[in-house]
């Protein structure tokens, strides 16, 4: 059987169709999710226009879309998922678009600090199985020294509320959520 | 002795691409009965026929067996040529090779096998065929028309101007549809009601048509020109033969604040009332559902005051039985409604309202007398956002299909925006702009180029209010998916054409089938587009697909031009194929043992009982009979019957028996 033009060969398309199972196709350019982004104004391309490149496939855009800032700013809110007339699940796109920005190297300069971010949260979920705010402050401040004093004025407050904890919580379960770490860095090895 | 004749087509590259006709003709020829076997690259053409009717008459044959394409296609062709050259048209059968071989196979030696297989086992049922003869019904030279939207009155005027007689069913207590709420129309900007009502005038008096307003139908039985109807007619609560229209009744009616849904709840009605003035007929109805009468049994003022004695407090629903031969369905649309739209506050806000609701503020008889005043105050909207394709091609509301009148009526709505209101803002929210009628792509441009509509490429995500105004969010695409906000007045969403809510069960009562939307389907989509499946049955109007006024009409024409075509003789011919029950010397009379199981079991109640009787007139037996008028020939009873009394013509037990013994 004669393929869709997205089979035929390994563009970023049906790449995305491979590891999301969402068909940039099925998107008709309406720009419902664009107008109801939360995110929109900040990004260098709205969501729709990060799809428009993926569907067009055309020299340059590919790779202009994993160069963006735009995947790396989505929230995940699904806001769009709710909205979109063809429901494209777009946040799952954004997701595999990161992890293919990463894997080709072609991450955009600001992002890098996001970067950071989710690595200075996932580290002590990794060894104590739970987000550790004190730590992920200390610890982002530290992978990212530009950002040392921002937001430092709301920290007594939060203490004082007992958002804060000085030190780490664990739970029973830290095996396991090291293994899902294990088995996750290996798969994406792999690719 | 059998005497077979084999055709075999190429159907040019179609048959003869995959199949080796030549050694399919050369094994045909090799069957037992089969004396004449030959290909030729065309059957259905001039030379192809004459073969044929030649070998009928050098050859003697007993019967004709054409390998082509499906029976549906050619079938009445060659039985035709049959028939010319003296051999009875049912002594002609179809084997199909093209869509049960050469065209779902590859080419090779099984497929040209299975193209000799399929020609063995028609030759076998041939053998056994016997002279059958056309049966005549008569035609019930009357037609139902349900639904007196544009669609219905045209096509009942059209067979009525035919010479017909016709019997109009409308829902609601006037006839006219949604086009009767319209205020003006595309692409011509013409009066919606100024053009409508003479027609519906002409309905009321035409001579031939009987008008059944108020009314619905019950149940259809019967077949192509003997169908019978029943028809409800509701309880109007006035006597139409006395009533003169004056509306004393509803000037008087207590119940003043009744949302009318003529005007899509942007005005309000009494209890007893006509839709509007125009109405046809002028009666009145009583909705019992708000009449002080009915909730708390006192009131009666509409009985006082009413001069002539009209009102009829307690009239039941009466139920009339009429014989028709042919329907016409015409039964129109709805539009989604309000719960569909959350993320727009349609049905929250006030001020957001959809296409009709837009439509009643803009006519002249409306409840603002044509001035555009928003809901909530009444106040004259600055900004007037419209929103096209809401609801419709979106998957995630279950309308992937395009609504089709939305674009025009849209650029309508914003051009009477701007007409009445001078420095009022359009701002008009599109995905495409589908504007392929006659004169409707320049349409769109004068809204844009001379009344300013400013149109916005991209959907809305959402709507809310703030600071007394509706903040629409939504984007350009254009402008690189930018998003934009717009401060509004008013929202008007031109929310997705719909089938009736009761479309599927007026589909089942009717026979006919439906698509997923419960559109009522044509019985092909190319040519054959104003008749159902159901023989008889036609269609007309919005009930088959979202149509504007000018296909709804081209298309009722084409239905009265087939219903006038059905009506030209007074008698029907059909095939034969219908069941019968044997008939055997006496002492025995028929195998039938009178059980009459399949009495319960025939959809059509086709069977009925004969009484055997001696010369004295004793009753010897009772045994069942198939009416030829009714039965159709689903062969449902030959199948339950145990003692295997009943067969049906053309397809007996012993044919298909014999079609698969051949294999
Ligand atoms: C907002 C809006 C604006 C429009 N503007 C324009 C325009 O400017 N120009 C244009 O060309 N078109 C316009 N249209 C389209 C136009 O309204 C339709 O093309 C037209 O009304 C279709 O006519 P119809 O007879 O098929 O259906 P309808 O008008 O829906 O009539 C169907 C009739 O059948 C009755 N009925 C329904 N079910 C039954 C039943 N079971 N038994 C008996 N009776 C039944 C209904 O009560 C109704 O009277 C507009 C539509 C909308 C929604
Ligand atoms: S809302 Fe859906 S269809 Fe519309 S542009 Fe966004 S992804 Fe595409
Ligand atoms: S999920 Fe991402 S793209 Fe979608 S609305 Fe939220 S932030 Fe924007
Ligand atoms: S009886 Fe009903 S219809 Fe008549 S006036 Fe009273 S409320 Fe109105």
């Amino acid at each position: 059987m004669e393929g869709h033009p997205e089979d035929q060969d390994q563009s970023l398309m049906s790449r995305v169709r491979e590891g999301t199972g969402e068909s940039a196709y099925k998107c008709y350019q309406c720009g419902k999710c664009s107008a109801g982004c939360p995110l929109a104004l900040e990004m260098d391309y709205p969501p729709s226009q990060i799809l428009r490149m993926i569907q067009l496939g055309l020299p340059g855009l590919e790779e202009k879309a994993l160069g963006s800032l735009s995947i790396w700013l989505c929230l995940a809110c699904e806001t769009c998922v709710a909205r979109c007339p063809k429901e494209v699940d777009l946040p799952k796109i954004m997701d595999f678009l990161r992890q293919e920005s990463l894997r080709r190297g072609l991450t955009h300069p600001t992002a890098k600090n996001i970067i950071k971010f989710h690595r200075a949260f996932l580290d002590p979920v990794k060894y104590t199985g739970r987000a550790f705010e004190v730590g992920l402050i200390a610890d982002y401040k530290a992978r990212n020294p530009i950002s040392a004093f921002q937001d430092v004025l709301i920290a007594p407050k939060m203490f004082f509320k007992g958002k804060l904890s000085l030190a780490p919580h664990m739970i029973k379960g830290r095996g396991e959520i090291g293994r899902i770490f294990e088995r996750a860095m290996k798969k994406e090895s792999k690719k | 002795m059998a005497r077979i004749g084999v055709f075999i087509c190429h159907c040019g590259e179609n048959i003869a691409g995959t199949v080796d006709v030549f050694k399919v003709a050369e094994a045909a020829g090799k069957f037992p009965g089969v004396v004449h076997s030959v290909e030729y690259k065309y059957m259905c053409s001039d030379p192809g026929q004459t073969m044929i009717k030649d070998a009928i008459k050098e050859k003697k044959l007993t019967g004709v067996v054409v390998a082509a394409c499906s029976p549906r296609m050619h079938e009445p062709t060659f039985r035709r040529a049959c028939a010319e050259a003296g051999l009875n048209p049912f002594l002609c059968e179809m084997a199909n090779i093209r869509e049960h071989c050469s065209w779902v196979h590859e080419k090779g030696e099984a497929t040209t096998q299975k193209a000799i297989e399929l020609i063995r086992i028609m030759v076998e049922k041939v053998k056994r065929n016997k002279p059958l003869y056309s049966i005549k019904v008569p035609v019930t030279k009357t037609a139902l028309v349900l639904g007196g939207g544009i669609a219905g009155i045209q096509a009942a005027l059209d067979i009525a101007n035919a010479g017909h007689q016709v019997i109009l069913v409308e829902r609601s207590p006037s006839i006219g549809g949604h086009m009767l709420q319209l205020s003006e129309t595309f692409p011509t900007l013409d009066c919606s009601q100024c053009i409508l009502t003479p027609r519906m005038v002409e309905v009321a008096q035409h001579p031939k048509i009987t008008l059944y307003t108020y009314s619905e139908l019950e149940s259809l039985d019967g077949f192509i020109g003997n169908f019978k109807a029943r028809i409800r007619r509701k309880a109007r609560g006035v006597d139409e033969k006395l009533c003169t229209g004056c509306g004393v009744c509803i000037q008087k009616c207590p119940q003043k604040k009744i949302p009318s849904e003529f005007d899509a709840g942007m005005g309000k009605r009494t209890a007893i009332y006509v839709p509007c003035p125009q109405s046809v007929p002028n009666q009145p109805v009583i909705d019992r559902e708000h009449c002080t009468y009915y909730i708390k049994g006192k009131c009666k003022i509409c009985e006082k005051f009413c001069e002539r004695k009209a009102i009829r407090l307690d009239q039941q629903d009466e139920i009339i039985e009429v014989n028709v031969g042919a329907v016409v369905a015409a039964t129109g649309f709805d539009i989604l409604h309000s719960k569909d739209f959350p993320e727009y506050g349609y049905g929250k806000y006030p001020d957001v309202i959809d296409g009709l609701q837009f439509e009643r503020l803009a006519s002249a008889s409306g409840p603002t007398l044509g001035a555009i005043k928003r809901p909530s105050d009444g106040k004259e909207p600055e900004t007037v956002v419209f929103i096209a394709c809401a609801g419709s091609r979106d998957d995630a509301k279950g309308i992937p299909y395009c609504s089709k009148i939305c674009c025009m009526y849209t650029a309508k709505h914003a051009m009477l925006y701007k007409h009445k209101v001078h420095n009022g803002k359009a701002y008009v929210f599109y995905m495409d702009i589908r504007a392929g009628g006659k004169n409707y792509e320049e349409f769109v441009r004068r809204a844009i180029e001379e009344d300013g509509a400013v149109y916005l490429r991209g959907r809305v995500s959402r709507i809310y209010e703030e600071d007394g105004k509706l903040i629409v969010k939504g984007v350009d695409t254009l402008l690189g998916a930018q998003p934009v906000e717009i401060k509004a007045d008013m929202v008007v969403l031109a929310t997705a054409i719909v089938a009736n809510q009761d479309a599927e069960s007026l589909a089942q009562k009717l026979r006919v089938s439906y698509d997923p939307y419960h559109f009522l389907s044509e019985a092909h989509p190319k040519l054959r587009p104003v008749e159902t499946n159901t023989a008889g049955i036609f269609l007309a109007g919005a009930c088959q697909a979202p149509k504007d006024i000018p296909e709804a009409v081209a298309q009722a024409s084409g239905a009265a031009a087939k219903v006038a075509g059905l009506f030209s003789s007074s008698e029907l011919s059909r095939e034969p194929v219908i069941a019968v029950v044997n008939r055997l010397p006496p002492p025995v009379f028929s195998t039938c043992t009178g059980c009459f199981l399949c009495e319960k079991a025939c959809p059509y109640q086709a069977i009925e009982r004969e009484e055997i009787k001696d010369r004295k007139g004793n009753v010897i037996k009772v045994v069942a009979k198939v009416n030829p008028g009714l039965c159709q020939g689903c062969g449902t009873c030959v199948a339950l019957c145990r003692v295997k009394a009943i067969d049906l013509q053309g397809f007996t037990n012993e044919q298909v028996y014999c079609e698969l013994m051949a294999l």
